[in-house]
């Protein structure tokens, strides 16, 4: 199943949750999702920053992008 | 001529750890091994907490569960437990069950647990509960001690369902020497 360029395959919504929730609901999304499905990751957890990045690392997950947008942040996230 | 049979387990998780993902799999080359001995609320969340993060970091985990550590996963309608009396009142002193976590200290009557408990709420801070589920969900394998088990009485039957097959000290050695990492928690 090819998967377009930049297109958001499913969002999770983490926001108001705290450690270690918007990881694992992120790694339970994305069990579900074919090799390079997009996933969005909205959170509130300061502390999510440092462990989205430590979780791309150990997973080998791509860590598309990252932004913040008042109190939310966003990773998009390609399943390898 | 004989025909071999297939036996079946005697119990079946509630919740089916999900197959394995191809990059799981590719990934799942590091192991945390974490023994749980204490039935205390501040030492059974971060076991929940790093059980579940590290299956979800694709790092393969399991957690022997030994001593008091058993108490929290004995089943929720399970109230008093043992075959004695003294196993018996044992479990009267210490409600068994994943809700009712003591804290080591301040733990004032279960004042102490309560706040935490009213914090953790107002926080969104999972409880364990929730990540004792999300843990087993992922792949996270809570093996029983089976001498703990005998001394306080427990039978697999009192334990929630999904944990493996009880176990004793050679395979927590074993597994712990085995593991990238281990935590005496």
């Amino acid at each position: 199943m090819a998967i377009a360029e930049g297109t958001v395959t499913v969002t999770v919504d983490a926001r108001g949750l705290s450690c270690p929730m918007p990881i694992v609901k992120t790694a339970q999304a994305v069990r579900s999702l074919p090799s390079g499905a997009l996933i969005e990751v909205l959170a509130t957890d300061p502390g999510s920053v440092k462990d989205f990045a430590a979780w791309s690392r150990s997973t080998g997950n791509e860590l598309v992008s990252q932004s913040v947008d008042g109190p939310v942040h966003r990773f998009l996230i390609r399943r390898k | 001529m004989t025909t071999a049979t297939l036996e079946r387990p005697a119990q079946t998780p509630v919740i089916a750890p999900a197959p394995a993902t191809d990059w799981e799999a590719a990934v799942k080359t590091k192991e945390l091994v974490i023994v749980n001995w204490s039935g205390e609320l501040d030492r059974v969340w971060p076991t929940l907490i790093l059980s579940s993060t590290a299956a979800a970091s694709g790092v393969g985990c399991k957690v022997f569960v030994t001593f008091w550590g058993l108490l929290p996963f004995v089943k929720d309608g399970v109230r008093i437990t043992g075959e004695n009396t003294m196993q018996r009142m044992l479990s009267f002193m210490q409600r068994p069950g994943i809700d009712h976590l003591k804290l080591s200290k301040m733990n004032f009557l279960g004042m102490g647990p309560w706040m935490m408990g009213t914090l953790s709420r107002k926080y969104n801070v999972a409880s364990p509960r929730e990540l004792l589920e999300a843990a087993q969900a992922l792949g996270v394998e809570f093996i029983p001690c089976q001498m703990s088990m005998d001394m306080f009485g427990l039978t697999k039957d009192d334990l929630i369902d999904g944990m493996a097959e009880p176990a004793g000290a050679a395979t927590a050695i074993e597994l712990m020497t085995g593991a990238d990492a281990s935590l005496f928690i």
